[in-house]
């Protein structure tokens, strides 16, 4: 690599780092990183407001007690007996003294209950009401019936499932929940980057050709090294970026409890984190590549989104594809698709997360990987050398053909 | 040595941009490409930088072919007006002087004696975007010969400049080639070709029609001007032999004539006719032969 190709990587890597919208959208995707995973703290901070008390007009025999009994571990919400009129009960709701008041009753052994709140609109508070009753129910009808407790935690004792994958090495359970909530979080990242910094690669070729400064530089530098040191300067970026958000994220799911019993970060499976990276890098490489050639051949800025969209559209497919997939990873289709270079960073990744997938089969998709990319750097690097020269009044993809007949002799 | 090319041809699909052209410009000369747009001047020059490769024929510098090894030795001031207008001044000029080769401080001392010579040192730490295009085109010629380039190649240099910085952008460019510069540059201002160049060169569709030192061109040129000023009747002026072309001006008007002798018949034909207040023979104009062998008329 010659000493031009690190002016060029530097330039882009510093120029970038540098700017105020590389400060911005890191600094707001770490504050949603941040957030997300502090959820379950920021929610419980809004809903400190207090005991929910309900009133309760009791019009049945002895079920007030029983119900009153299934409250009294919750810290949220108590409940109240209301002997008073159903017109006082409505003005203690009005007055925000009471959050609701239901009127319970009871007909053949069924409950009959009418819930009375400002709005309906909380479905928590109704759901446990509905829970704890039909708590009480059975222990009425057991008691009715003459059953036991014991006979009764019997009869709704959980069946107790243990699976086992015959398999060796295939994952357990546990490992596949796992495996689907980090797949699920790198296959989101990398969709992301890949069309972020993708179509900032595009638009900052757009953008050097359309301010015309492109020709000063490839009379000074090969289009070839040009390109390349800005291939990677903006990966090095997009890691950097990568890097900063994951450790905001990982240094606050470390304190958090839902998260981490989700994820289970306690044993973050290592070569799963390589793969993905292996797999970001690769797909960053392929989709990088397409958007700078798509790149050179336009002549205005404003061309850009128009050219990209069907190498967008790749990305977007492989995403749905892969979230599809997150279901169902062993079915044929995402195996096929697995094979396809353009869709093999998310959805061999994806199966190598979920599924047991043998050597060979990872080793041929990323040999088609590397193909690909490969063949798109030789093809890409002539068509780039043509393109950036090139000045049409409206772009399109014909424009390929001409760009690569003009790097001919 | 120098420059030279030989037998350069360039075809795009079945189009011929350029046609079989074969210069010599020696070390330290400055040379001029006159032609009118899609001439071949900008393809020409693209080929001489290497950025296209000639369908036919070979390009060398000092007997070597130009590839990206040379490129500290080469400056380029494209057609196309254009640099990063995010970037300041100094940190786009420290990025493509570091491109040529030279070191940040070489830069940035270099660029200083530059702003001061063009009388604009405050913008250094300005963004592009915020200067003036005058201003622009200025920065755009420091990054071309920040790094003293041995040969320099200008495609259009003057153009959208006004007066005061085209006169201040001539004498640096004559400065450079008294420095030992080989200066090449294309113009469609016969003004400018003519005070800065000795040799030039008229390409029309791709072909060199006229090549040569301007004096030896004007010399075989053969037809001369003849400068009328007064009050006078000039419309029978056309008619007398040997008298070409007439031009009306504010004052009077401008003959072309086949050759000298002529004059001495028009001045005949005007002596006693009236008022006549200046009465001269001139060399032919750049512009005469440019019109003369382009056969068309031409933006002045």
């Amino acid at each position: 690599m010659s000493n031009k190709f690190w002016i060029v990587f530097l330039h882009t890597y510093v120029t970038k780092l540098k700017s105020k919208s590389f400060l911005i959208s890191t600094i707001v995707t770490a504050l949603i990183v941040f957030g997300i995973s502090q959820l379950d703290r920021i929610i419980e901070a809004f809903s400190n407001d207090g005991q929910k008390t309900i009133g309760v007009i009791d019009e049945t025999n002895g079920w007030y007690e029983a119900l009153q009994a299934q409250f009294q571990t919750n810290k949220e919400t108590s409940l109240v007996r209301h002997d008073g009129s159903e017109e006082q009960a409505k003005t203690y709701v009005q007055t925000d003294q009471w959050y609701a008041y239901i009127v319970l009753d009871v007909q053949n052994a069924q409950p009959k209950v009418t819930y009375y709140a400002k709005n309906i609109a909380d479905s928590d508070v109704t759901h446990e009401i509905e829970q704890a009753l039909q708590q009480v129910k059975i222990a009425m009808m057991a008691k009715q019936i003459g059953l036991t407790y014991e006979q009764i935690n019997a009869l709704y004792a959980p069946i107790a499932m243990e699976k086992v994958a015959l398999e060796q090495h295939a994952k357990t359970e546990e490992q596949l929940n796992q495996a689907r909530a980090i797949v699920y979080v790198l296959l989101f990242a990398m969709y992301m980057f890949v069309l972020m910094y993708g179509s900032m690669m595009m638009m900052e070729v757009a953008t050097e050709k359309s301010s015309r400064i492109m020709e000063i530089l490839i009379s000074s530098i090969s289009p070839i090294q040009q390109l390349f040191g800005k291939i990677l300067g903006i990966a090095l970026l997009s890691l950097t970026q990568f890097i900063l958000i994951f450790s905001v994220g990982y240094a606050s799911m470390k304190n958090s409890d839902m998260l981490r019993q989700l994820i289970g970060m306690d044993e973050l499976p290592l070569s799963l984190i390589l793969y993905g990276i292996l797999f970001f890098l690769l797909g960053y490489l392929l989709y990088a590549m397409s958007f700078a050639v798509l790149g050179s051949i336009v002549s205005r800025v404003e061309e850009v989104q128009q050219m990209a969209g069907p190498v967008t559209m790749l990305v977007v497919a492989a995403f749905i594809m892969a979230m599809f997939g997150l279901n169902a990873p062993e079915s044929p289709f995402m195996t096929a698709m697995s094979f396809v270079p353009f869709f093999t960073p998310m959805i061999m990744f994806l199966r190598i997360g979920m599924l047991n997938v043998p050597t060979w089969e990872i080793v041929l998709s990323i040999g088609l990987l590397v193909g690909t990319i490969a063949f798109l750097f030789v093809f890409g690097s002539k068509v780039y050398r043509g393109g950036v020269l090139m000045y049409n009044q409206a772009s399109s993809w014909k424009d390929l053909k001409q760009a690569w007949q003009l790097t001919k002799k | 040595m120098g420059l030279v090319l030989q037998h350069v041809t360039k075809q795009f699909g079945s189009f011929v941009a350029v046609d079989d052209v074969t210069l010599s410009i020696p070390k330290q000369r400055m040379f001029g490409f006159l032609g009118a747009n899609g001439a071949g001047k900008t393809t020409t020059f693209r080929m001489i930088l290497g950025l296209l490769e000639p369908t036919k024929g070979e390009i060398t510098w000092n007997g070597e072919r130009i590839t990206y090894k040379h490129s500290h030795l080469i400056g380029y001031l494209p057609e196309e007006r254009g640099l990063y207008p995010k970037l300041k001044v100094k940190e786009q000029l420290i990025y493509l002087g570091r491109l040529r080769g030279l070191h940040k401080e070489e830069i940035v001392k270099e660029m200083r004696d530059w702003l001061e010579r063009f009388k604009i040192p405050q913008y250094e730490d300005q963004k592009v975007e915020q200067l003036s295009k005058g201003n622009q085109q200025k920065i755009q010629f420091i990054a071309a010969v920040l790094h003293r380039p041995q040969l320099l190649i200008l495609d259009e240099p003057f153009s959208g400049l006004d007066p005061v910085n085209v006169e201040m952008l001539k004498e640096a460019v004559i400065d450079l080639q008294k420095k030992g510069t080989t200066i090449v540059f294309s113009s469609h201002r016969m003004e400018h070709v003519e005070q800065l160049c000795e040799h030039i060169c008229i390409m029309h569709k791709g072909k060199p029609i006229v090549h040569g030192s301007i004096k030896e061109l004007k010399r075989s040129f053969g037809k001369k001007n003849v400068i009328i000023h007064g009050e006078l009747p000039f419309d029978t002026l056309i008619h007398i032999p040997g008298v070409i072309k007439m031009e009306k001006t504010v004052e009077g008007v401008r003959l072309q004539i086949a050759d000298e002798s002529v004059s001495q018949h028009i001045l005949e034909h005007i002596y006693s006719k009236g008022f006549i207040r200046t009465f001269s023979l001139e060399e032919p104009s750049l512009n005469d032969i440019f019109i003369e062998k382009v056969g068309a008329a031409y933006e002045q």
